[in-house]
């Protein structure tokens, strides 16, 4: 692996690396941000009308901006990988197609199902619903299809298809305790009994693709099972388990202190839930780096130009901060329960 | 012309296409909500706000489409045309970056501040975040103008080894035909929401809704539309110039101008035939051409003969041209009509409010066909002169491109209808909530809580 890593001291060296960091945090952002909404939107399909309306509120004000990190992650791969960008959106053609019309139909579902005629509005949630299921499946889709290095055998699209089906519990997970913190009364109860179900489809899902990521992929295995590799990543799967416990303890407990008016700890399932996303992450990266195609592409022969990203960089220091801070304003705006939306 | 490259270009147009039809409401909307908000501060007329609460949600409409058909756009240099990033990446890339985090999170994330903050953040802080909106959808148009630009007169760079390397950033992003671009395209988005203002009120004022908030915004409207439509025509001009001097082969499409000639005559109607090379049933004005591009009777200009295997199809350029053209002369006339009307008798007829509500979305056949003209007018090259189109197109099977251009087809369509009939239905809606809240008192409250279910929106 060490001769696949170029002098680290050069621009041409360094760069692609940044890059690579600054693409992962930035479809990690997404993965989490997106994640809950698009979670939200799958479960619209459990929900009565009303709560329909609330849990849609909730997500609202967010998710336009929430969607843009999926551009700048596709941006980055797009800008600082251009050699990548091609072979990866090539291969994946089709779950990305699947993945736009999902977007776009949720995108509009949106708006359309509160603007539009009150008989179109049921029609709107559907698609709402349908959008939201889509744009989930293809993304696992295409997680799994990464992981594989694109081989075109049945079993590592059989892996592809269990991806996709984890991905999207994991986003109904984020969904629901998203909800657990945003929203009060039935609903929240609701979303608690939503949330105990996914952690355990979710549990499941990881536990499917830890077994079986080693067997579709021996280079894997290999980064993995080895016994100096083992002490260094203990801490990736231990602390997977801690979260998944810390949030099934949290499912459970809550609903006795909601009794007592008491909205204490809200939050934890949700944040514990993107801990364990955050560990899924770290494991996948550490698993594909220093590859950007795996086996095929490394991120130093996908990078564009030093002098391309140079220029880039230096508008990303100065800008992404800046962009965070009025992020986090714009959640602290909307922060507490959610209430009716309304324009005025 | 092999399938793949065809299916790809016809997906590439039919995404694009549905793609700016939404930008293009936005910019100029985005500034027309600030002025409306600032009326509504400085004056404290609740007839500014009464429009405003319209079209905040016209914009919050137009605004998700853009957003979604966007990130299609974001995929579609990838799954299409790779060969565009691995030539000309270096360029094309640091200018979709600074975009993406300059403009995208910018104008997304005060979009909820200003469609729903109204309650949490302070009267200020409502302006700016629409202000910062509004910033942030025009610095969008910038950017990817500046992009867009650099394809048809590209400047600033070398090629190293087939590869396009940034030598002079200044000069990439300021290249010959960019600032023509972009004055050009900012106007027509004026344009757009100028006939849109208008055409969406004189609807209502047509279905017996005579609020000071309808009015105002058909006032906004027509005067928006009288002063740009004159402005658009002459950036019009000097952006033909500008063509005319970097991509001549263009100019001899929107002419039909097949043989290089002096006093070139001015083609007004033709059926351009590019298999045999000559115009069909041509009506012309003789040294038209000849005058308008080089303001001289017996000026030289170059023909299609000039640009042998570098000269785009004649007849698509050559009607797209005519028909924008023709949009902006009409638009021209009837806004001028309505202005003077408006200045006559401080309303507009019958047959005027019918015109403009039949032009509501005119500016979208501006916008296509101008961009059809500069875009097919680029072709056979992608990037002009570097980048040849066909060289730049995707691997993946015919088949695959076929089904998802069926799927984007479908979609589209779809969502135009119902963008369309819910604009109509919104103007409708508050026309209805206008009367039963009944005519606003001269000076009413700073603010108007929406008190009517139907105007909760929550999305």
């Amino acid at each position: 692996m060490a001769d696949l890593i170029p002098d680290l001291g050069a621009a041409a060296g360094w760069l692609p690396l940044v890059f690579m960091i600054v693409m992962g945090l930035a479809i990690l952002a997404y993965v989490v941000l997106d994640g809950y909404d698009l979670g939200v939107g799958l479960l619209i399909a459990l929900a009565t009308d009303a709560e329909k309306d609330t849990m849609i509120a909730s997500i609202g004000p967010f998710w336009d901006a929430n969607e843009t990190w999926l551009v700048l992650g596709v941006g980055i791969l797009l800008v600082a990988f251009p050699y990548a960008h091609g072979m990866v959106l090539g291969a994946l053609y089709l779950p990305v197609a699947v993945m736009l019309i999902g977007l776009t139909l949720r995108g509009v579902a949106f708006d359309f199902r509160v603007k539009a005629q009150a008989h179109h509005k049921v029609l709107w949630n559907r698609a709402f619903v349908a959008g939201s299921l889509l744009a989930a499946l293809a993304q696992g889709y295409m997680l799994g299809r990464l992981v594989t290095g694109f081989d075109d055998d049945g079993w590592s699209r059989a892996f592809a298809a269990l991806i996709a089906v984890c991905l999207a519990s994991g986003y109904a997970m984020l969904g629901a305790t998203w909800l657990v913190l945003k929203t009060d009364g039935g609903l929240q109860r609701r979303a608690i009994a939503w949330a105990r179900r996914s952690v355990l489809l979710l549990a499941l899902g990881v536990a499917a693709v830890s077994a079986a990521t080693p067997l579709v992929s021996r280079e894997i295995f290999e980064k993995w099972f080895g016994l100096q590799n083992l002490i260094v990543l203990w801490p990736i799967p231990v602390m997977t388990g801690v979260f998944f416990f810390i949030a099934y303890r949290a499912l459970r407990r809550l609903p006795l202190r909601l009794d007592n008016d008491n909205n204490y700890g809200d939050w934890v399932p949700f944040a514990t839930t993107i801990g364990i996303f955050g560990m899924a992450f770290h494991g996948l990266a550490y698993s594909l780096f220093p590859y950007i195609v795996l086996n095929r592409m490394t991120i130093w022969e996908a990078a564009a130009a030093p002098e391309s990203l140079m220029f880039i960089l230096v508008g990303t220091l100065l800008v992404l901060p800046v962009n965070v801070g009025y992020t986090i304003y714009a959640y602290r705006v909307f922060r507490g329960k959610t209430r009716e939306l309304t324009y005025y | 012309m092999n399938d793949v490259l065809l299916l790809s270009r016809l997906q590439f147009a039919a995404n694009i296409s549905f793609h700016i039809l939404f930008p293009m409401i936005s910019i100029a909307l985005a500034w027309v909500l600030l002025f409306f908000k600032w009326r509504h501060n400085r004056t404290g007329d609740p007839r500014w706000m009464g429009a405003y609460r319209l079209w905040v949600k016209v914009f919050a409409l137009t605004f998700a489409l853009g957003v979604v058909s966007g990130i299609t756009m974001s995929f579609q240099f990838g799954t299409n045309w790779p060969g565009f990033m691995e030539t000309v990446g270096n360029i094309a890339g640091p200018l979709l970056a600074y975009e993406v985090l300059t403009a995208f999170f910018l104008e997304a994330t005060f979009l909820g501040i200003m469609l729903f903050g109204f309650n949490r953040v302070s009267n200020r802080m409502h302006t700016v975040a629409t202000l910062l909106v509004a910033i942030g959808t025009s610095l969008s148009a910038f950017w990817i103008l500046a992009l867009i630009s650099w394809m048809h007169t590209p400047a600033g760079f070398e090629m190293r080894d087939g590869v396009a390397h940034a030598v002079d950033w200044w000069a990439v992003i300021f290249n010959p035909s960019f600032p023509y671009r972009f004055v050009h395209t900012l106007l027509a988005s004026f344009l757009t929401v100028a006939f849109l203002l208008a055409g969406l009120s004189a609807f209502r004022i047509s279905r017996g809704d005579e609020t000071p908030a309808a009015r105002s915004a058909l006032r906004v409207g027509v005067i928006m539309a009288s002063v740009f439509a004159p402005l658009q025509i002459a950036a019009g001009d000097l952006h033909g110039l500008n063509t005319l001097e970097h991509q001549p082969a263009k100019v001899a499409a929107m002419e039909a101008l097949w043989e290089s000639r002096a006093g070139a005559p001015l083609v007004l109607f033709a059926l351009p035939d590019d298999e045999r090379r000559e115009n069909r049933f041509a009506l012309e004005v003789p040294y038209g051409a000849a005058l308008i591009l080089r303001h001289d009777p017996d000026g030289e200009l170059s023909g299609i003969d000039r640009f042998p295997d570098a000269a785009p199809p004649v007849a698509p350029v050559f009607w797209a041209f005519r028909i924008m053209v023709g949009t902006g002369l009409l638009m021209l006339a009837v806004a001028w009509a309505a202005a003077w009307q408006l200045r006559r008798r401080r309303s507009v007829s019958a047959t005027t409010r019918r015109l403009l509500t039949w032009m509501t979305f005119s500016g979208w056949v501006g916008v296509l066909t101008g961009w059809y003209t500069t875009e097919i007018g680029r072709q056979p090259f992608l990037v002009q002169g570097v980048l040849r189109t066909a060289d730049a197109v995707t691997t993946v099977p015919a088949g695959n491109v076929a089904v998802t251009l069926a799927g984007y087809l479908v979609l589209y369509a779809v969502l135009i209808i119902a963008y369309v009939s819910v604009v109509f239905h919104l103007a409708r809606q508050a026309s209805t909530a206008d009367a039963k809240r009944g005519e606003p008192k001269a000076h009413g409250p700073a603010v108007l809580p929406s008190q009517l279910a139907g105007e909760h929106a929550h999305g």
